[in-house]
């Protein structure tokens, strides 16, 4: 046994100070990645100012009546906006169709039936599968998807591009990205309420659906808006296998061509040699991607109030 | 100490055969299960290893033993629950009212419609109280008065008062003893033949611990129970026949022995379980 000293030591600040060198070390390094994460926040604004500068240019000169005109020629002065929108609404509306029952499928199959096996080779496909170029996606859409499949569902002549062919390319798209965040949702519902389920002799089908499933459904809703906001944006698909690459007419027929927000606003950008001048055509490009902005964030805060709100605690 | 209880004597099945160093059994009639030489398996780990007992019926049947001794393993094999994991596996038999559970062409969701469990947490389903002691019926398509089952489960779990104002609120705010007493009122609402209690009160408080004891007690008039627990006491207190299990050299359980709660409790034939229930191990 060593002695026990007859009194404790007195310690004064200084002992228990520390390196100074340390803590500038601790700070540097707080402020490197504090700039870091400010910087996405910065770029964000910058991008939300820039659009509304141009956007506010446009709005400003236009007539505004012409806003709701039904038709999009943007070179001939004609700014149709319900004409865009409804062709966004269409393709984002046909790639849901096709995205949520393929997706949410996918999203059950892999967490609640797949062996592991099975799962360790579907998940890498899938996400292999979202990791292909839209704009290969596009070609796929107008020279497989339009005349194989749009050509069978639409009667009477239907022409290569059309909106439909751009809904199911983009459905095949956003796919994966639905699947992977539901099937997350799905997978990380704990093992013990399965284990009830089946205690009470669910079948497997019992289980996924009525249980794992209500129980992810925040998760679910919110792979489900993630999608829908993809499909709102997504461009190259759209703006290959759509077809109305000068301006369209209203339609919401998804057999024929159309021309959503995003394909109007890379028809600009692509022509903008001859657009940009004393027309309005490209600050209204500007306008265009300010109201889509408008739209995807409110999908966005949508979503996040939903899983706020039905999140629930097991 | 563990709690000495004394049982009455003759709330006990008379074991047929009566030397104290033979397997209990039980005449046939009342023999819900009899295992027979079973060894489970997960992978090529042996778990549990060559297990011979009877489960009598309308009788609280305690499984105790040190961790690793392959309890659990052993109850979820009961209802089939080990099926869920990929690697499992069994070997001998296990007749249930004479039929091998594990026999070709046995559904174990029929397994699991007539032999319950209660698991370790309480796990209600993100639902309503209601819901929640109304699913297994609906799925096994009860066509009877559902409000009047959801009443009689409640009541019987001893839940009913505390939750008959609130039987829309989430089955996830009651405290964790209502939680589990949910879950029991789960399971019975199907009517199941037999209950499996994982530890049932293990994450429980002294008191919520009692009231399930107390539940239990009740319960085997209906039902027949059997339980896996830590707790010694828990199984001095609460089971009529305690089966002690342990870890052998091979890391796998084994059964060391089976007896009226009482005899285990007070004269253990095996030095194994003396140290056991001593607290000298475990």
């Amino acid at each position: 046994m060593t002695a026990i000293p007859s009194h404790s030591p007195r310690l004064s600040v200084d002992d228990l100070r520390g390196s100074s060198a340390r803590r500038r070390r601790e700070l540097f390094v707080r402020i490197a990645f504090m700039a870091a994460a400010s910087l996405s926040i910065v770029i964000s604004l910058l991008i939300i100012l820039s659009l509304a500068g141009e956007a506010w240019n446009f709005i400003s000169q236009v007539d505004l009546p012409l806003l709701l005109e039904r038709g999009w020629f943007p070179r001939r002065d004609l700014f149709g906006i319900p004409t865009i929108v409804a062709g966004t609404l269409v393709v984002a509306g046909i790639g849901m169709l096709v995205a949520t029952p393929l997706g949410l499928g996918a999203a059950i199959y892999l967490s609640e039936y797949a062996s592991p096996r099975a799962r360790r080779v579907i998940k890498p496909v899938l996400e292999v599968l979202a990791g292909i170029p839209s704009v290969v996606l596009g070609y796929f859409a107008l020279q497989v998807i339009s005349p194989v499949v749009v050509d069978q569902a639409c009667p009477g002549i239907t022409e290569q591009f059309n909106l439909a062919a751009a809904g199911i390319g983009v459905g095949v798209l956003i796919t994966p990205l639905v699947a992977s965040v539901a099937e997350d949702a799905m997978y990380a519902v704990p093992r013990s309420l399965r284990e009830a389920a089946y205690g009470l002799g669910a079948q497997r089908r019992t289980t996924s659906l009525r249980v794992v499933f209500p129980a992810a459904i925040s998760g679910i809703v919110a792979a489900l808006i993630l999608g829908l906001s993809r499909g709102i944006g997504e461009t190259m698909v759209v703006s290959i296998a759509a077809g109305a690459t000068g301006g369209s007419l209203f339609s919401v027929n998804p057999c024929a061509p159309g021309q959503t927000m995003t394909a109007a606003m890379t028809a600009l950008a692509t022509g903008s040699d001859q657009v940009r001048g004393a027309t309005l055509a490209f600050p209204s490009l500007f306008f265009v991607g300010m109201l889509l902005f408008v739209f995807t964030l409110a999908l966005n805060l949508f979503a996040d109030r939903f899983v706020r709100r039905v999140r629930v605690r097991y | 100490m563990p709690a000495r209880p004394t049982l009455d004597e003759s709330e006990q099945i008379a074991p047929a055969a009566t030397t104290d160093a033979a397997p209990l059994a039980f005449p046939e009639d009342d023999v819900v299960f009899r295992v027979e030489s079973v060894s489970c398996y997960y992978g090529s780990f042996r778990a549990v290893r060559d297990v011979s007992l009877e489960v009598p019926r309308n009788r609280i049947t305690a499984l105790i033993g040190p961790s690793g001794s392959g309890k659990s393993t052993l109850l979820r094999s009961f209802n089939r629950m080990n099926d869920l994991i990929e690697t499992a596996r069994l070997e001998g038999r296990i007749l249930y009212h004479g039929v091998d559970l594990h026999a070709d062409g046995v559904d174990p969701v029929e397994v699991r419609r007539r032999i319950g469990m209660v698991f370790q947490k309480p796990n209600p389903f993100p639902k309503s109280i209601y819901d929640n002691v109304a699913f297994g019926p609906r799925i096994a398509g009860y066509r009877g008065d559902m409000d009047a089952l959801v009443e009689r489960s409640l009541t019987r779990a001893a839940l009913w008062d505390e939750v008959k104002d609130k039987l829309r609120a989430p089955g996830t705010t009651l405290s964790g003893g209502q939680q589990q007493r949910l879950c029991i009122a789960r399971a019975i609402a199907v009517e199941p033949d037999v209950i499996l209690m994982d530890e049932p009160a293990s994450a429980l408080d002294p008191i919520a611990t009692l009231r399930i004891e107390e539940l239990m007690h009740e319960l085997k008039e209906n039902y027949t129970i059997l339980i896996v627990t830590h707790n010694m006491q828990q199984a001095a207190r609460a089971s009529d026949y305690t089966a002690f299990l342990s870890m052998g050299e091979d890391r796998a359980g084994y059964l060391v022995e089976m007896a009226p709660t009482e005899r285990l409790f007070t004269s253990p034939q095996h030095r194994l379980t003396e140290d056991y229930i001593t607290g000298r191990f475990g």
